[in-house]
């Protein structure tokens, strides 16, 4: 039993205290969006009150002061993450954006008519269709490294997909639909070597794992404020700075120029070529404040102690008949993805939420992972270090009662 | 639970489980494509005309219990029914569930399949119950595809 004191962590949690339908809240569907701290919401609320104006643009007091909690969330960014440079570290809307940014800024200049981009089966619909986007526009191919029944990639499938023309690997750290971990630093390894640049789709894992860019030694990194914590509308794309200088800006504007005239346009450097227009001020500045939060707790036992409710729910909803648990790789994060019987999982939703318990029912936007196991949607409670055993209970409970109604 | 209780009410559960009508019809003189991509619930409708009534009507596919029962009740209450009377009931289905027209108080040719007020309660899951509705529409107005998005 880990010592973690989740008790102490759910009271920094407003949102957590409230009934439902009569019933105490019992959050499971963190992996869609997670709570934010009282912490966030305090930094959030401050900066509002007494340091908001527009970044980079202003000689006056509040700009500065805008300026520089911007400018030092993105440094908090940079340490979580250990990346080398904060200017590695563009802000963005989020993982979906910054994924985008990628494709697009990397795609345009790097990939042509035949080459190919090779993505896996288990992507969320933000790492394939960016990718779908570009190809198109590129003349490229889209090449799937398949998985098992499991839910783990198949790594020699994958090393055998790589050839010459592979100008782009991309995959999820961890699958939002079914928590598996991706061995992802043996994977760019192995990418590396045909001199294949990553970009991993880190949303799930910044939020559950230790994660450092440099010893994955990931070309570009993506990640989400709303799944880590923090506000939605603040999300990160990491880069290594040989790839960002090379690649164009994603979108022209304000703040990313050095000179303008109607003949021609110069870019500014990194991070500001990436940040057109003015930015999500407040929730990047509540990032940062996240990750103060993650940082404030004692975060390894945070996933020592998420891993025991992992293995507690994988017990607790696997020992009732007709359960089907979706995704049972050997490394995992807390995700249970599962169907009952033929109930179909809006219906488990439905009734969950009755009692107060929010989980995901859906296909996770993830569609191909319910086309490889069949299924049109799959019931996902996903969990977090203020989740509790009891609430497990509650969710395995309420299960068998949804079987009760539909029997 | 009474609200639930109202929605998974036994004619729901037992068309769910037994949905009536659910079978392709071979060289339909009209079918649609019902999406709903938030939940991936999927079906086809099809339709027959004998002149201007509606001779037989059946579904296949996937999807919750609200929308196979909902479904399979539709096609209950369809069949005989003139095109100018299925426009009616969809119209009326459509308000009862959102809203616009209460079953209890207003007068309707809604008959059994006053059920489906129960969503109101439900919003997320109104969707699927007028999904088969706006598919039969679809194929009765000559269009082949439908999403709820
Ligand atoms: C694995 C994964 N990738 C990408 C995303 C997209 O994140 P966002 O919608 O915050 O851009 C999500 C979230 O749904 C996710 O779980």
């Amino acid at each position: 039993m880990s010592s973690f004191n989740f008790q102490k962590v759910r009271s920094d949690f407003p949102v957590l205290s409230q009934t439902v339908n009569g019933k105490p809240l019992r959050y499971m569907d963190n992996a869609a969006s997670a709570q934010v701290p009282n912490l966030v919401i305090e930094r959030g609320s401050e900066y509002l009150k007494k340091e908001h104006s527009n970044v980079h643009r202003g000689v006056h007091y509040l700009s500065q002061k805008a300026t520089s909690a911007y400018e030092a969330a993105r440094e908090k960014v940079r340490r979580f993450i250990n990346a080398g440079e904060a200017k590695e570290c563009i802000f963005v809307r989020g993982c979906t954006e910054g994924i985008n940014l990628v494709a697009s800024g990397y795609g345009r200049k790097f990939i042509n008519e035949g080459d190919e981009i090779v993505i896996s089966q288990m992507e969320h619909h933000s790492n394939i269709v960016p990718w779908q986007m570009i190809a198109e526009e590129r003349g490229a191919k889209i090449r799937v490294i398949p998985m098992n029944q499991a839910g783990e990639l198949i790594l020699d499938e994958y090393e055998n997909l790589l050839n010459e023309k592979t100008k782009m690997v991309a995959f999820s750290h961890i699958s939002n639909a079914l928590g598996t971990i991706n061995p992802a630093k043996e994977m760019i390894e192995t990418a590396h070597k045909f001199g294949i640049p990553v970009c991993i789709d880190g949303a799930q894992a910044v939020p559950h794992m230790r994660v450092d860019v440099r010893d994955l030694d990931a070309d570009f990194y993506a990640f989400s404020g709303h799944k880590m914590f923090g506000p939605t509308g603040s999300g990160v794309i990491y880069g290594k700075k040989e790839w960002l200088e090379k690649m164009d800006p994603y979108q022209g504007g304000g703040s990313m120029i050095k000179t303008v005239t109607f003949e021609k346009t110069t870019y500014a450097g990194l991070p500001e070529k990436f940040e057109a227009g003015t930015p999500a001020i407040a929730s990047q500045i509540g990032l940062g404040a996240a990750i103060d939060y993650l940082n404030s707790i004692d975060l390894d036992a945070a996933f020592e102690y998420e891993h025991e409710l992992l293995a507690y729910a994988t017990e607790r909803l696997g020992a009732i008949e007709g359960v089907k648990l979706i995704g049972t790789a050997r490394e995992k994060t807390s995700v249970v993805s599962f169907t009952v019987a033929d109930i179909h999982p809006h219906d488990i939703g439905t009734i969950l939420d009755q009692e107060g318990i929010a989980i995901r029912a859906g296909h996770h936007c993830a569609q191909p992972v319910m086309q490889f196991y069949d299924v049109p949607a799959t019931a996902r409670a996903s969990l977090a270090f203020y989740n509790t055993k009891e609430e497990i209970d509650a969710l395995a409970d309420s299960v068998k009662k949804v079987i009760e109604v539909f029997s | 639970m009474s609200e639930l209780s109202e929605l998974y009410q036994e004619v729901i559960l037992d068309h769910n489980k037994n949905p009536r009508n659910f079978r392709e019809i071979e060289n339909a003189d009209r079918w649609a494509d019902g999406n709903n991509p938030l939940c991936g619930d999927q079906l086809r409708v099809f339709v027959d005309l004998e002149g201007d009534v509606v001779k037989d009507v059946s579904f296949v596919g996937s999807g919750c219990a609200i929308s196979k029962a909902s479904a399979s009740m539709m096609t209950q209450v369809l069949k005989g029914k003139t095109r100018a009377e299925a426009e009616v009931l969809f119209d009326e289905f459509h308000k009862m569930v959102t809203g616009q027209l209460d079953p209890e108080s207003e007068e309707t040719h809604l008959g059994k399949l006053r059920i489906f007020a129960g969503v109101l309660e439900f919003p997320a899951r109104v969707k699927c119950a007028s999904l088969s509705w706006h598919t039969v529409n679809a194929a009765l107005q000559g269009e082949d595809e439908v999403s709820t998005e």
